[in-house]
């Protein structure tokens, strides 16, 4: 009698791992999902603005994203503000030509908080020549209350 | 006989390794994955326009904020700064006691702001939130008068009756420079 009860004791202790691969791609096509994938590498140093009225990108895998700030290879302080787009940077002039495809879709700005409103607005003139007229100028939320 | 057998082992996969590969991806997957998503003020700007055209807009329907170099807030020729934007920003759109220097109906008002080439991006932002602060707590007032419900959670037609009622304005002049 005692010898049938240690096997049935044996039995129990085993999972199935058969479920395994499963589970695991459930995650998986989870964060294939949800993922947006980091290409771009931010040259220039940026510390958002705090705003209160902020809302999500709509679509963020078809937003271009405009980068101003003082560039990160450089040790000078208070070194002029210089403009990346998507992955290199652009000379002033060069900005409309530069986004001019896609028209319509969104362009998210960031913006250093301490860059002076000069750079941004010639940006924002380029833009409208582009016909690229939706902005989000991205900011951290603040929570205020 | 043999050959009949060998031929039917041949067809099974052996999945043991499945997991490890569905594994790896979703390490790949984890650590490219950037879940915080992006927000941002929203705006629409403009078309470009070679030569803008002025024109004439009775002067108590703009409320006209500027911002200097210093970044100063200057709002109607009175200095003032920019936490105190949103409440005078709601009380210019709606005038509440009938002021004759503010628009007779929130349809006509217009907020021009006009910030100096010099002004800091971060001030010039607090200034436009501000605006748009305002914008959005007096559609917020109105969703719950009308319709008892949150602006926010409003479907696009009442959203869109809502601001009918008090158009969104903003106008943004050419930066002075000195």
């Amino acid at each position: 009698m005692s010898k049938f009860k240690r096997k049935k004791k044996k039995d129990e202790v085993r999972i199935s791992t058969a479920s395994l691969p499963d589970i695991v791609f459930m995650l998986l096509f989870f964060f294939m999902v949800v993922t947006v994938i980091r290409q771009k590498e931010i040259m220039v140093k940026i510390h958002l603005p705090q705003a209160t009225e902020v809302t999500k990108l709509e679509d963020p895998r078809k937003t271009d994203h405009i980068y101003i700030g003082p560039p990160r290879n450089t040790r000078q302080q208070n070194a002029a503000a210089v403009i990346q787009i998507n992955d290199k940077f652009v000379k002033k002039e060069r900005v409309a030509a530069s986004i001019a495809k896609d028209k319509g879709e969104t362009v998210a700005l960031q913006v250093d908080k301490g860059v002076t409103m000069g750079v941004v607005t010639d940006v924002k003139l380029e833009m409208r020549k582009a016909e690229r007229l939706k902005v989000h100028y991205i900011a951290h939320q603040e929570n205020r209350e | 006989m043999f050959k009949q057998k060998k031929q039917r082992e041949s067809k099974e996969i052996n999945a043991g390794s499945m997991a490890d590969i569905a594994f790896l991806l979703l390490i790949f997957f984890l650590v490219t994955t950037t879940i915080n998503a992006e927000k941002g003020i929203r705006v629409k700007l403009p078309p470009f326009v070679p030569e803008p055209v002025s024109e004439d807009i009775n002067d108590r329907n703009v409320l006209s904020i500027k911002i200097n170099k210093l970044n100063q807030v200057l709002v109607e020729g009175k200095s003032s700064n920019v936490m105190a934007l949103r409440e005078m920003t709601k009380e210019f759109i709606m005038n509440p006691d009938n002021r004759q220097d503010m628009p007779s109906q929130p349809t006509s008002a217009i907020v021009s702001i006009q910030n100096d080439r010099a002004t800091s991006y971060e001030v010039y932002i607090q200034a436009y939130n501000e605006i748009k602060g305002a914008y959005n707590e007096l559609w917020d007032e109105m969703a719950r008068e009308k319709y008892g419900h949150e602006y926010e959670t409003l479907p696009k037609d009442m959203k869109q009756k809502i601001q009918d009622q008090i158009p969104l304005v903003i106008s943004e002049a050419e930066p002075t420079e000195y």
